[in-house]
């Protein structure tokens, strides 16, 4: 079986992309969780704030979710484009 | 030097039973140990009630052990199974049973250590309310093991199923993806599970009258956090039970091998990050249930967004599986 190079670097290429979205996902999954974690906890000692406390949780959530999509971009891109 | 096929089988058979019942007794030993933790400092607490606290820990303990027993049977049949193929796929399929197995039990392990622990300390605390703690630590506990399960159910498909009519190539790596997707996917849900459960026991010690709802939205969260380790099993029974087509090459192996990959690691982040979630809101819960339908609603969108990332992870599993 002759293995050409083309075909080893496609083959690289996936195996990135697996470990890319793979260990890209860990961060953003445990750190957005403890966000909403403390939202839940401030939100059962001071209800009226409900409101305002998941916007708070959203934007930061949204700012530690930042990481997850650049794994997903740099997946798709190995995928696709390289 | 040329070995035939059968000594490689054998090789990788031993290999697998190693890896299956050493990685697997990582978790319930720590999750263990943090029960009989929590059981001393409880007994030191209230030693008039060492007797009920020393049971709890012990059903306890037998529950988080469960993970490791599975991760034993698995590594039994490894070593004393007569694994006779032509294949030389054979040779992958006791690495990828061990593997998922030994991953698969290490977070249902350390989980189940918490609603233990924490019963007891609640045993210590509310001497009147053991009975329901035992039932509620006994539920959440059983929760925690499911991921453990779906590992043991994937090693046991690829344990008995017949590989031999199926091309060498690619599905050498669909088997091991499918190992690492559901064993990596399984540690995070398991240890998630076990933080909610840990939550409610201490929730329903601290307020005994929040018992109902705690439970409920116990069981609730854990139903969330366990999305992972099912995303991780169904690539898994994709990977194993779709036909491939033959191919040298090297880059449609990697495909697969990748998609397993990538399932598999990104289930710990949002398993572990949910438990985190419904921990805290089983805890405000029990001090406000006032504020309950608050909590939960904000903790499911929590919990949601947190899922997102898993969300990729499968996407780009399914697509190295079905568009690469």
């Amino acid at each position: 079986m002759a293995i050409e190079g083309a075909d080893i670097i496609k083959a690289a290429a996936f195996l990135g992309a697996g470990l890319s979205m793979g260990l890209g996902a860990i961060g953003p999954g445990v750190g957005e969780g403890m966000a909403a974690a403390k939202a839940c906890e401030a939100i059962g000692k001071n209800p009226r704030e409900a409101g305002l406390l998941t916007r708070t949780m959203l934007v930061g959530q949204a700012v530690s979710e930042s990481t997850g999509i650049y794994s997903l971009v740099i997946a798709l891109l190995l995928l696709f484009v390289v | 030097m040329a070995y035939d096929i059968q000594t490689w089988v054998s090789v990788a058979a031993y290999i697998g039973g190693g890896v299956a019942i050493g990685l697997g007794a990582v978790g319930a030993a720590i999750g263990e140990g943090y029960t009989a933790a929590f059981a001393s400092s409880a007994i030191s607490r209230s030693p008039n009630l060492s007797g009920e606290i020393f049971k709890s820990m012990l059903v306890g303990q037998a529950i988080a052990e469960s993970a490791s027993i599975f991760a034993l049977v698995i590594a039994m049949i490894l070593l004393f199974s007569d694994f006779s193929s032509q294949s030389s796929l054979m040779i992958f399929v006791p690495i990828s049973a061990g593997l998922s197995m030994g991953f698969g039990a290490i977070g249902s392990g350390v989980g189940s250590g918490f609603p233990a622990g924490a019963a007891c300390t609640g045993i210590s605390r509310q001497p009147a309310m053991s009975a329901r703690l035992t039932t509620n630590m006994l539920i959440g506990s059983a929760v925690c093991q499911t991921p453990a399960i779906f590992a043991l159910v994937t090693s046991f498909i690829l344990l008995f199923t017949n590989f031999s009519s199926s091309p060498v190539s690619p599905t050498w790596a669909a088997i091991l993806g499918a190992g690492l997707a559901s064993g990596l996917g399984a540690i995070g849900s398991g240890l998630g599970g076990g933080l909610v459960a840990g939550a409610s026991c201490e929730g329903i010690a601290r307020q005994p009258k929040s018992e109902t709802t705690v439970t409920n939205v116990m069981l609730l969260g854990q139903a969330v956090t366990q999305t992972t380790a099912i995303y991780g099993l169904l690539v898994s029974f994709i990977l194993l039970f779709k036909i491939f087509a033959p191919t040298d090459s090297i880059a449609a192996a990697m495909a697969l091998l990748g998609a397993g990959i990538s399932i598999g690691l990104g289930a710990i982040g949002p398993g572990i990050g949910e438990g985190f979630t419904a921990k805290s809101a089983v805890a405000a819960i029990a001090k406000n249930q006032k504020a309950t339908g608050e909590i939960t609603r904000v903790m499911l969108v929590g919990q949601a967004v947190s899922e997102s990332t898993g969300i990729y992870s499968l996407v780009i599993s399914l697509v190295l599986i079905f568009v690469i």
